[in-house]
């Protein structure tokens, strides 16, 4: 049989058996096994058949649920269908999950198993999703690594044809379902010997069908149900029995055997772990270890969890074993002991309970959101088998300084072969490092007899983000699912990294060092930190230098590094002999590449030709000589929590912490990105205060919070300007501040460098016309010294007072203070200027529900949060509930904010005598409509804490806690279109009806930025996205005028690039409107494919060409002889083609598909025409809106 | 007796002298179908510019690249495709296509920036049936460093490359800028150039005074741009070993004539298409013949060259007194002579 042997991930290769045996797969992306899908769609959209010869329909839907839905009812139907998915989604699914087991219905669900959002959000990978599907009845198989995720999906299909339990069959996210290694790939040919036609057929004859009508999914009485439930029994029973079988068959034919529990080390073991998932290879490792170290100890791997199969499981345990250590990946709050463990223990009883020989059973905790699991951890873990007095409950990997469950492990320990190479390369997000690591552990899985691991580390930034790829070569298969902690070979691809993190900190002494830098052999030592010296001297490292950037800008390629550094990579690591190396990296570039043409494939060959002759040896002197330093991660007065715990997340040793460092609760304190200086950007913003007219734009446009603009009385600068020398001014040119000057200011630290602010400026010198009044310049240290001197001048300066601004002026809402700073978006993100927008307008008052998505990845993703406060310590609070359920959260939000302003209001009219009359009374008929009337109710709740502060009684202390609310609060629901139009669509529509006062923003990328571009009920005609690679066939959604159609729901359409008075406001109506409001808010996104320098300035077309008009619908204005609905665009006057053709989203269509991109241009065009015809009718309709102003109306 | 249009052009032997020009109408097999239907005698097709291949190759990778292995979440951000299109395929099907479906000779169109670029796409034209080639040698030289004589080189080098590595004729379109005209054109000859198309029509850049930017801006050419080519090609008639095509500010049939009368072997057409349509070609082809008749001329051949520097009764018309007087008349008269 020829099979060929491939390099894949865990996701690949199960889709690999889904795509194959499948005719129907309805999906939906998360994170991590959004791929599966992915795949799964682009083979299809290739039409690769399965192997019944037809090509499987995929379809993606508006949520998980969606998708579990079209599943039950396509297997219903006969199909043999299947889904991916994982944590929420997969949560999501349970509902359709009991109803498809209950009827017994043949299928697998293939998921990268993920942890479910508790106290915070992750999309690392354990097993607290598939454990909360435990009673659904649904088989449960596990994969413990790559290989396993290919052979145990085809397993589970062959097992669920013949047994009728369906199947989830999940194997860890990210460790397994990323890592790429070498397998033995399945070829159809299998697949269609193992699938047993007959049992497909009978899968058919029991589907619905008019010709053999049944009814199926009736409602039970209490007479029946409880029967019916038990008449499944018998499939349950000889399920684990099937699924022998099917091993044992799949054996037979391919070769790898595997058992419901397999069992590994010495046969007389007085010691065993049970586990499942990829640590089953971790502990393998350790088994070996303490074997060859004369002890007796196994490991019991997991594979069917679900039916559990007592029997099976005694057999696999050895007669001698005395102790027994349980480990799951996942964990039951309040529970005994976690599901696993307590299966275990159960089965024990069943199998030997009684007989007086029980072993001891432990029961741990590892790995949660993919901790670090290592073969010394494991080691750990045996040791404690032995202890006298061991911990019954016990964590490993972890530090718990609080309920002392942890066990001490000896970092030190390896036991990993001498014969692997073990190489770390660090490289920065998008500059190639990763993906030439993935050809490298290509070329040597599929090249050569070697095997091959790579498994990729992306940090939590989505601009300036730092990968670190993990790889291993050598002569046996490699299942060691952790990274590498002593690596033979390190390189940097970036010179900028050695000021910031310890690169070499994993080298092993002799290891060879690889650095990408501008300086030569001779020169580049003195450019070294003194403690990257120190660890090349005293680690006696071989340390080579490569000019990358030269040679690939010499080759043409600009600075794409990637083959270069790969090419020294192969040629220091001495895997191959060089030359074969070289043809063998050429052919990976000619695969890799070759689709993209001559030239790139050319140009890459001339880098990799040209790499060699820059490759040289530094000689390293026999001991330190530098005096530069390693930059500390903060300085200065920062507060103790951001010292002792925030900063050590920042510095990449999180794992460090201990458990009493974090909080018990998941809240954390905000304004905190501020103190990571992650110092990224190649050029940054420079004012020319000469040219500036003043018009604020650059601030106001401004991603990241990095350029402001203060406004001040010269005499402040008094003690301050020595310290900046020149600390550039101009007059206010504006009436409400007289005297005063105005400052615009760049955070060189925090500055991404995307170059939106040069780009937006409409100040041009009239000598030099590239000249602006704000410039990109090169970030030299001389440029850096200065700005940073400024910048403590500025930072000294004090706010405007809020309330003399003009807030509805763009110049003047700049002079506001962002309380959303230095986020970790992309560089030059669409969706952060409304961000920080509004929390300039309202953020002190501001409480944000925030959907799950890119703004809850950069609005919340720790190590920093970009949400701040202002002198007073006010500003935004804001948390994330789910994906799909925002609107609603948001909601309850202004609920209980109402219920707690009724209440306080309630008390305070009983404190008239106690407090005066006058106080009471204004404080009730306060007016918070402008900023005045805030600063003022603020003044009255804080004279009425006071006033409360001798008075005793319950009541008195009732009011103080809930005063507060006695000012108008300001309820935020931010999500994207994901959101709002699929997966939230339900509940945000629920909430435009409510009639309740919450403002609803909708960042609008028309896509799925966040898991990367799939394609949302927001993604335009003839856009092409992920499931939507021929070009979108349908419109978009028109949200907008799905709320106007409610009357009184107050909407606008904004593009802050277009038009950014229209924006503001949009924005203060908005939030004025005492009932639902909805912007949508154009957001420009690197997946639409365009320079994001000037997609400011691009928005300008997407409104010109009718792409995007801007529009407000005011339902305050219904009933007075005016029109609500206010059309803020002027007629297209762009052909919608220009616009379109200047995004790689629509170009790449008419590059690949001219006749159908045509095609849909030419009907997105009629939607815009046709649109634009609606609207422009809209704006001539007078309404009235009966019930406008009265709160709560339809509930 | 009818009147003998045919020319003979880059060894093809032609219906009429009216050919249409290097235009992106060509990209449509459709019109290219109607040029012939009105009358065409050959096509030029649209340019292939390496240049451009060379840019959407790079933009393409880029783009996936700058938007891969980004986040752990997202480890690219589009569906790869099957095929972007940014090499020369389209436009070989194009040539492969236009060869198939029309009946007069189809000359493929090229502009290379490298020698390797020039020789691997005129062999690919060539592959893909075309009836010759036409080198458009495009270079806006903005260096100061760069010297004349060195950029005269090396177009010759790779005029001479390309004519070794293909079979068809070559032509070479050139711009009017040259020091001394004639003695590139006789060294482009000798290069192995079957004809020289006079003139590459550079588009001039504009400046828009609303943005202040330097802006792209196509204009179409007008009749009286045509005594540009008019006057090279009759000083370069008879002195070249090459044919002689004119392309630039052909709008009616009296440019054709005066082309012709100038030495032309070939006249060419694309402006006047955009501003007029393609049936145009049937009013300049008919209002040649008419002029002809009416003169009682036997061919076209006759009339070729006739007004050249060489057969003019007053040559030194065609050389830099002529400015003078046309200066002297506008001065004088109040009027352009």
């Amino acid at each position: 049989m020829d099979r060929r042997s491939v390099t894949i991930d865990g996701n690949e290769a199960a889709a690999h058996v889904a795509h194959l045996t499948s005719e129907v797969i309805a999906i939906y992306p998360i994170t991590p096994a959004s791929p599966m899908g992915e795949l799964a769609d682009a083979w299809s959209a290739a039409s690769r058949p399965n192997i019944f010869g037809v090509v499987p329909d995929v379809i993606e839907m508006q949520s998980e649920a969606g998708a579990a839905g079209a599943v039950h009812g396509s297997l219903q139907a006969g199909a043999l269908t299947t889904t991916f998915t994982a944590s929420q989604g997969l949560l999501l699914m349970i509902p359709n999950l009991f109803k498809i087991a209950g009827e017994l219905t043949s299928t697998v669900f293939h998921i990268a198993a993920r942890s479910v959002a508790t106290h915070a959000l992750s999309i690392f990978g354990d097993h607290s999703d598939v454990m909360a599907c435990r009673s659904t009845g649904w088989a449960m198989l596990a994969s413990s690594s790559v290989q396993e995720a290919q052979d145990l999906a085809m397993v589970a299909q062959m097992a669920t044809l013949e047994g009728r339990v369906p199947v989830l069959h999940f194997f860890d996210g990210f460790r397994t379902s990323h890592e790429v290694n070498k397998i033995e790939q399945l070829t159809p040919d299998d697949a269609r010997a193992l699938i047993d036609k007959d049992l497909v057929r009978a899968h058919r004859e029991r589907a619905m069908s008019p010709d053999r009508p049944v009814l199926r999914g009736s409602a039970q009485n209490p007479d029946v149900f409880f029967q019916a439930r038990e008449a499944s029994n018998p499939f349950y029973d000889a399920m684990p029995g099937i699924v022998q079988r099917a091993m044992d068959r799949f054996a037979d034919r391919v070769g790898r055997r595997y058992r419901l529990f397999d069992y590994e080390g010495a046969p007389d073991a007085d010691r065993v772990v049970v586990v499942m998932g990829s640590a089953a290879g971790t502990v393998s490792q350790a088994v070996s270890y303490l074997n060859g170290r004369g002890e007796k100890v196994g490991v019991v791997k997991v594979r069917l969890f679900r039916p559990f199969s007592v029997e099976a499981f005694a057999e696999t345990l050895p007669e001698t074993v005395r102790s027994i250590a349980v480990l799951d990946r996942t964990k039951e709050p309040g529970a005994i002991g976690e599901p696993l463990y307590q299966d275990v223990v159960t089965a024990l009883v069943e199998a030997r309970g009684g007989d007086g020989a029980m072993p001891r059973v432990l029961g741990g905790r590892y790995g949660l959101s993919s901790k670090e699991f290592t073969p010394s951890m494991a080691v750990a873990v045996f040791d404690e088998l032995k202890a006298e007095a061991p911990k019954r409950r016990f964590t490993v990997g972890i530090v718990d300084d609080v309920t002392h469950l942890s066990l001490k492990h000896d970092p030190a320990l390896s036991t990993e072969p001498d014969d692997v190479t073990r190489a770390i390369f660090y490289g920065l997000g998008s500059d190639g490092t990763v993906g030439a690591n993935k050809n490298s552990v290509k070329i040597i899985g599929e090249q050569t007899p070697l095997y091959a691991q790579g498994y990729f580390v992306y940090d939590s930034k989505k601009s300036g983000a730092i990968t670190i790829s993990h790889l291993r070569f050598g002569p046996r298969p490699i299942d060691s699912p952790y990274l590498i902690t002593r690596a033979n070979f390190v390189a940097c691809h970036q010179e900028a990294f050695l000021e910031r993190i310890d690169v070499l900190e994993a080298a092993e002494p002799g290891a060879t060092f690889l650095l990408n830098s501008s300086r030569g052999p001779e020169e580049v030592w003195d450019t070294l930190p003194a403690e990257l010296q120190r660890e090349i001297v005293e680690k006696r490292l071989k340390f080579f230098v490569v000019d990358a950037y030269r040679v690939a800008s010499e080759a043409g390629l600009g600075p794409r590094i990637n083959t270069v550094m790969q090419t020294c990579f192969f040629a220091l690591a001495g895997i191959l002999p060089k030359e074969e190396a070289i043809a063998h990296i050429k052919d990976a570039i000619r695969k890799t590449y070759g689709r993209r043409g001559d030239v790139v494939l050319e140009r890459n060959f001339a880098a990799v030709d040209a790499a060699l002759a820059a490759l040289h040896e530094v000689a390293v002197p026999a001991e330190v000589t530098g005096s530069r330093h390693r930059l500390p991660t903060v300085s200065g007065n920062v507060p103790d929590f951001v010292a002792r715990v925030t900063a050590l997340m920042m510095a990449g040793k999180g794992d460090l912490l201990p458990v009493s460092a974090l909080p018990v609760d998941g809240t954390f304190p905000t304004g905190t990105a501020k103190y990571e200086k992650r110092s990224i950007a190649q050029e940054i913003p420079i004012w020319d205060p000469d040219l500036c007219i003043q018009c604020g734009l650059c601030a106001y446009v401004c991603p990241h919070a990095t350029i402001r603009t203060k406004v001040f009385d010269p005499s402040a600068l008094r003690g301050l300007d020595g310290k900046a020398g020149e600390f550039p001014s101009r007059p206010w040119k504006g009436k409400e501040f007289p005297g005063q000057h105005l400052s615009i200011q760049v955070y060189p630290d925090d500055c991404t460098g995307c170059g939106v602010c040069v780009d937006i400026c409409p100040a041009v010198s009239k000598e030099v016309a590239k000249h602006k009044a704000i410039n990109m310049e090169a970030k030299t240290e001389n440029v850096l010294r200065v700005e940073r001197a400024r910048l403590e001048v500025f930072e000294a300066l004090p706010f405007a007072d809020r309330s003399a601004v003009k807030a509805e002026t763009v110049k003047g809402s700049q002079l506001l203070q962002p309380l959303f700073e230095f986020s970790g978006a992309c560089a030059g993100c669409g969706e952060t200027p409304y961000l920080r927008l509004m929390s300039q307008l309202f953020g002190d008052r501001a409480m944000i529900a925030n959907a799950t998505g890119c703004s809850s990845i950069y609005g919340g993703n720790l190590p920093t949060t970009p949400y701040a406060t202002n002198a007073e310590g006010r500003g935004p609070t804001w948390s994330n509930s789910l994906f799909e359920d925002n609107a609603e959260f948001g909601l309850g939000f202004r609920l209980a904010v109402d219920q707690l302003e009724e209440y306080a209001r309630t008390l305070l009219r009983g404190f008239s005598a106690k407090v005066g009359d006058d106080l009471v009374r204004a404080i009730l008929e306060a007016d918070q409509r402008e900023e005045d009337g805030i600063r003022a109710q603020r003044e009255r709740v804080a004279a009425l804490k006071r006033a409360l502060e001798g008075v005793e009684g319950a009541e008195a202390a009732s009011l103080v806690a809930v005063a507060d609310a006695l000012v108008r609060r300001s309820v935020w629901i931010v999500g994207g279109d994901g959101w709002a139009y699929d997966i939230g669509f339900g509940g945000l529509d629920h909430v435009l009806t409510s009639g309740r006062d919450v403002n609803i923003l909708v960042l609008d990328t028309e896509v799925y930025s966040n898991t990367g571009g799939q394609a949302s009920k927001a993604t335009p005609r003839g856009a092409v996205a992920k499931f939507a690679a021929q070009g979108k066939g349908v419109a978009k959604k028109d949200l907008g005028m799905i709320a106007v159609d409610y009357g009184n729901v107050y909407v606008a359409q904004v593009a802050i690039g277009a038009n950014p008075l229209q924006t503001l406001k949009a924005f203060r109506e908005a939030e004025s409107y005492p009932g639902v409001s909805l912007i949508l808010a154009y957001s420009h996104c690197i997946a639409h494919g365009i320079p994001m320098a000037t997609a400011m300035s691009h928005q300008k077309d997407a409104t010109a060409s009718g792409y995007w008009p801007l529009f407000r619908h005011d339902p305050r204005l219904a009933g007075e002889g005016k029109t609500p609905f206010h059309l803020d665009s002027r007629k297209p006057t762009l052909p919608f083609q220009e616009f379109a053709m200047k995004e790689a989203r629509y170009a790449m269509l008419s590059r690949t598909d001219p006749r159908r991109a045509d095609f849909l241009l030419r009907l997105a065009q009629r939607d815009i025409d046709e649109r634009w015809h609606f609207y422009e009718q809209m704006a001539g309709v007078e309404r009235t809106v009966p019930e406008r102003g009265v709160v709560g109306v339809v509930s | 007796m009818s009147v003998d249009l045919s020319t003979r052009y880059l060894g093809l032997d032609l219906a009429h002298p009216i050919v249409v020009s290097a235009c992106s109408l060509g990209f449509d097999l459709g019109n290219l179908k109607r040029m012939e239907d009105a009358g065409a005698s050959a096509i030029v097709l649209p340019s292939l510019f390496e240049e451009q291949i060379v840019h959407d190759q790079l933009a393409v990778h880029e783009f996936y690249e700058f938007t891969s292995e980004k986040f752990p979440e997202a480890l690219s951000f589009f569906p790869e495709m099957n095929d972007d299109n940014t090499g020369p395929e389209a436009y070989l099907r194009l040539v492969e296509s236009a060869k198939r479906s029309l009946g007069i000779p189809v000359i493929g169109s090229l502009n290379g920036n490298s020698t390797g670029g020039w020789i691997r796409y005129a062999k690919l034209i060539q592959d893909a049936g075309a009836d010759a080639l036409e080198l458009n040698v495009y270079r806006v030289v903005t260096d100061s460093h760069d010297d004349a004589i060195a950029v005269e080189a090396q177009d010759l080098e790779l005029v001479t490359e390309v004519c070794r590595s293909v079979s068809i004729p070559v032509a070479v379109k050139i711009g009017p800028y040259f020091s001394s005209l004639p003695n590139f054109a006789v060294r482009l000859a000798g290069a192995g150039a079957s004809g020289l198309v006079l003139f590459n029509r550079f588009y001039q850049p504009d400046i828009d005074l609303e943005t202040l930017r330097v802006v792209p801006r196509l204009v179409l050419s007008t009749s009286d741009e045509v005594r540009l080519p008019m006057r090279w090609i009759a000083v370069l008639y008879g002195r070249v070993r090459a044919s002689l095509a004119a392309t630039t500010g052909v709008h009616e049939p009296q440019d054709v004539l005066k082309l012709l009368l100038a030495g032309a072997d070939a006249t060419m057409v694309a402006s006047a298409l955009y501003r007029r349509g393609i049936g145009h070609l049937k009013v300049l082809v008919e209002g040649t013949r008419a002029w002809l008749e009416e003169r009682d001329y036997l061919s076209v051949g006759q009339m070729k060259g006739s007004i050249s520097q060489i057969n003019a009764p007053d040559p030194e018309a065609f050389e830099r007194a002529n400015y003078i007087k046309t200066l002297v008349n506008y001065t004088g008269n109040g009027a352009i002579s």
